[in-house]
């Protein structure tokens, strides 16, 4: 049972980042693209792929919360005692992330487009970075078990931690890339198809270097987890990943962004595996074990019972979603964010960007 | 047989992580204080402004009468806005559960974690239906839109069911035993379904309608009393002011229900909200006054003979136990808790009597009621709605204190050991006033489109930014 919960962690975890993940990444090229007039029309399309589907996606989020404090309750209280200052600040950063994005909506004037876009595109950086530095913490074994018995500031502020931020950054701008080229195409804009392209190849590099070279980072600053990950099934689950992670920078480099989406999400799902399996059987290593974390049978039970016969609901309802998304039924129309405040000429909708 | 103080003992739960004493509990209590009073307001618009849009869509369906389409589909953009606020301020909340009690969620979370388990699939699939909806709109067939919007209401309610059963359990809680301090054979389901679940959940759903409702006729009560009286704004107000108004008077039966069960399980609690020292029979009802903590009595106030005993017990003979049934550590801060009972008393009277003087000139006269002062009173009703609703919560909540679990577990046990609270708290004031202003301008940038906006054009030309 305490593998079962401990699967729907996993799975939250996994399609946090792939869904949620890929907001944040937004987010970095909405900070990214520049001017207002320059980066109007990539902000236009991270702001129509975005709407339909972000709250929908950080729900993982608080799906992952509620299993982890239900499931392994002591595990729960010393992790968020311990790393409160990352988790507290992700937190705050989610506020800001949140309303500005809903508020940058509405926004009349490209003064207050500006500000609301700054706002959300950096804590769209922020955010992914702090829940990161936290799973760093929890990975490099820094989390006692106790009443914030671990280092209030060592504890996420150490190589480990920094390393994950900066890869769930990279990661979640890579996946933003590769899901905006696609949905670029099918709205049928090939300027924005070709610039998320050429942000998903140089991304998609840039991630990978850094999580090769993290290797070298973990090795220094957390052998044990360097070590799980470099055999067995971690080391298998590397590869896996560094193979799907790969095999995406191929796809979108042929174009293929459908199925570039399936390996991105891939490459995630394997790398949360692994790290898994990499501290087996530990859930805060040399601390605690999955077995000595885990709550009473009657708990797990009534747990995977319920959240069983919610994803009986949650499942087809999810695949509507992403159906009508997929399909473009949800689709608002195209408006680069710098155009509404600029005065309206004759057939403005179809009007090319000024270069 | 036990000894009772030592059975009494032995029931107490002290945190399984074993953290040192924290300074300060009071900034911890202030951060969750504030963040539910932010969140709750929203919660009432979860539950009961679905049922109000779909009711307006269903009109349009039967008549197709576009006005309101324009209703619904407006009302549509303010609940995913509210919506996204209720997303982020409600992740907020469950960081905090950790990030201030993780003693409390160490201890208990295998007993009401399932709560939160069932709460998070209920509001998954809210999540999904309410972005399926408002972005569906012209998108899907009528009738698929409409069916759309059928778990968005169904999951406003049972979410909240979920969150209620949690404060329910608080409140009442059961499904564990304690040996040595220490929880142990939790039974989720019977945490779940604990007794106080019932009419705390009634007495929030009822609320839900009361807030929303009366905030939105107030909105185009005011458009009335500026001379709009068209379709558009007559049915904006009718809706929702219909729906509060059959609310506000259960509330008053669903209100006294809460009460008997307080002065049943928590007499402690009864007696907080009266100011009632000592136990008696036949103890009256004190309005207004303060309680005085060094003379142990209600000074100032209008006392009536035997109605606390009526209220609480329906004989006006009944003994009503006091705050003296318990050693002063174990009793919650008195004026606040009775201060915040008698503000909501009172305003859910208000409130009863103004939704009594609408339905019936409704049903005797047929019309809406002509003075100008019913509208004012309108506009009234919707902020001070939101008060009686904090107040309500303040009553429930402070007067569980000095308990988060009650009788099992203090609060200040259940508290984070780490440092800096003060400052957290000063930064998450200042975003949450942040907040606030952001989504007011929001709203009222929204209100000030033309409706016409809502229903022309070509489909999904609608207001920029995709709302």
């Amino acid at each position: 049972m305490a593998e079962i919960c401990l699967g729907f962690v996993v799975l939250g975890l996994t399609a946090y980042a792939v869904l949620g993940g890929a907001d944040f990444g937004a987010g970095f090229w909405d900070l990214t693209a520049g001017g207002a007039e320059r980066g109007g029309r990539l902000r236009g399309m991270v702001q129509r792929s975005m709407s339909p589907v972000w709250e929908a996606n950080h729900v993982w989020l608080i799906f992952v919360l509620v299993i982890v404090w239900t499931a392994f309750p002591v595990a729960f209280g010393s992790v968020t005692s311990t790393l409160a200052i990352p988790l507290f600040f992700a937190a705050i950063g989610i506020i800001f992330r949140g309303t500005a994005f809903a508020l940058r909506g509405q926004a009349a004037t490209i003064n207050e487009a500006r500000t609301l876009g700054a706002m959300f595109a950096l804590s769209s950086v922020l955010v992914p970075f702090f829940l990161g530095a936290t799973l760093g913490g929890v990975a490099s074994g820094r989390v006692e078990v106790g009443n914030a018995a671990g280092d209030a500031v060592s504890s996420w502020l150490n190589p480990t931690s920094a390393l994950i931020g900066v890869i769930a950054v990279i990661a979640g701008a890579y996946l933003a890339a590769v899901y905006l080229a696609g949905d670029a195409r099918r709205a049928g804009l090939p300027d924005l198809v070709r610039a998320f392209r050429a942000r998903a190849l140089g991304s998609g590099v840039v991630a990978g270097a850094v999580a090769l070279g993290g290797l070298f980072v973990v090795r220094e600053d957390a052998r044990p987890l360097y070590d799980g990950l470099t055999s067995g099934g971690g080391l298998a689950m590397v590869i896996l990943s560094a193979i799907a992670g790969g095999g995406t920078l191929a796809l979108v480099w042929r174009e293929r962004y459908g199925l570039a989406r399936v390996t991105a999400a891939a490459a995630v799902a394997a790398i949360t595996v692994g790290w898994v399996l990499a501290q087996d059987p530990y859930l805060l290593p040399d601390e605690l074990t999955l077995d000595q974390a885990a709550a009473s049978d009657a708990t797990l039970t009534a747990l995977v019972i319920s959240v069983a016969a919610g994803f009986i609901v949650l499942g087809p309802s999810l695949w509507y979603l992403y159906k009508l998304v997929l399909q473009g039924r949800l689709d608002q129309q195209f408006e680069p964010l710098d155009q509404r405040f600029r005065p309206l000429t004759a057939g403005d909708e179809t009007q090319e960007p000024p270069r | 047989m036990l000894d009772p103080d030592f059975v009494i003992f032995a029931q107490r739960v002290s945190g399984v992580l074993g953290g040192e004493s924290q300074p300060d509990l009071l900034e911890a209590r202030w951060m969750q204080a504030l963040s539910l009073a932010v969140h709750i307001p929203i919660v009432c618009f979860g539950i009961a402004f679905p049922a109000m849009i779909l009711f307006m869509e269903g009109l349009y369906l039967r008549t197709g009468d576009v006005t309101y389409k324009a209703l619904a589909k407006r009302w549509s953009k303010v609940a995913l806005i509210l919506f996204a606020v209720g997303v982020v301020t409600g992740t907020i909340l469950s960081f905090e559960f950790g990030l201030l009690w993780p003693e409390f969620m160490a201890s208990f979370g295998e007993v009401f974690g399932l709560a939160f388990g069932l709460e998070g699939v209920s509001f998954f699939i809210e999540a999904i239906f309410i972005a399926i909806y408002v972005y569906g709109w012209d998108r899907l067939s009528r009738r698929a839109h409409f069916l759309t919007g059928i778990p968005i209401v169904i999951t406003g309610f049972s979410g909240s069911f979920m969150v209620i059963a949690v404060n329910g359990w608080m409140n009442n809680p059961q499904g564990f035993d304690v040996v040595n301090g220490r929880v142990v054979d939790p039974a989720p389901w019977d945490a779940l379904l604990n007794n106080h679940l019932w009419h705390e959940l009634m007495h929030m759903y009822l609320a839900g309608y009361i807030v929303s409702g009366f905030i939105v006729a107030g909105v185009y009560a005011s458009a009335r009393l500026r001379g709009r009286r068209d379709r558009y704004h007559r049915a904006g107000l009718v809706v929702p002011l219909t729906f509060a108004a059959l609310a506000a008077p259960m509330q008053v039966v669903v209100g006294d229900w809460a009460g008997r069960t307080v002065a049943e399980n928590q007499p402690v609690k009864l007696a907080a909200f009266e100011g009632l020292p000592r136990t008696i029979e036949g103890a009256p009802f004190t309005i207004g006054g303060y309680y005085d903590e060094e003379e142990g009595e209600v000074k100032y106030g209008i006392e009536i003979p035997k109605l606390l005993s009526l209220l609480a017990h329906h004989d006006p003979n009944a003994r009503v136990e006091g705050l003296n049934i318990v050693p002063a550590d174990d009793r919650p801060p008195i004026n606040v808790v009775r201060f915040a009972f008698q503000t909501m008393i009172g305003i859910g009277t208000g409130l009863a009597l103004l939704a009594t003087v609408y339905l019936f000139t409704w049903v005797r006269r047929r019309r809406l009621p002509r003075s100008r002062w019913f509208y004012r009173a309108v506009m009234a009703a919707g902020p001070l709605s939101l008060v009686a609703l904090i107040c309500g919560w303040i009553t429930t909540e402070v007067g569980r204190q000095p308990w988060v679990v009650y009788e099992v577990m203090r609060t200040s046990q259940a508290v984070t050991a780490a440092d800096g609270l003060e400052l957290g708290f000063v930064f998450l004031i200042l975003v949450y006033v942040g907040l606030a202003a952001a989504v007011y301008w929001l709203l009222r940038r929204l209100s000030r489109r033309p409706p016409e906006v809502e229903v022309g054009g070509a489909p999904g030309a609608g207001p920029a930014g995709g709302y």
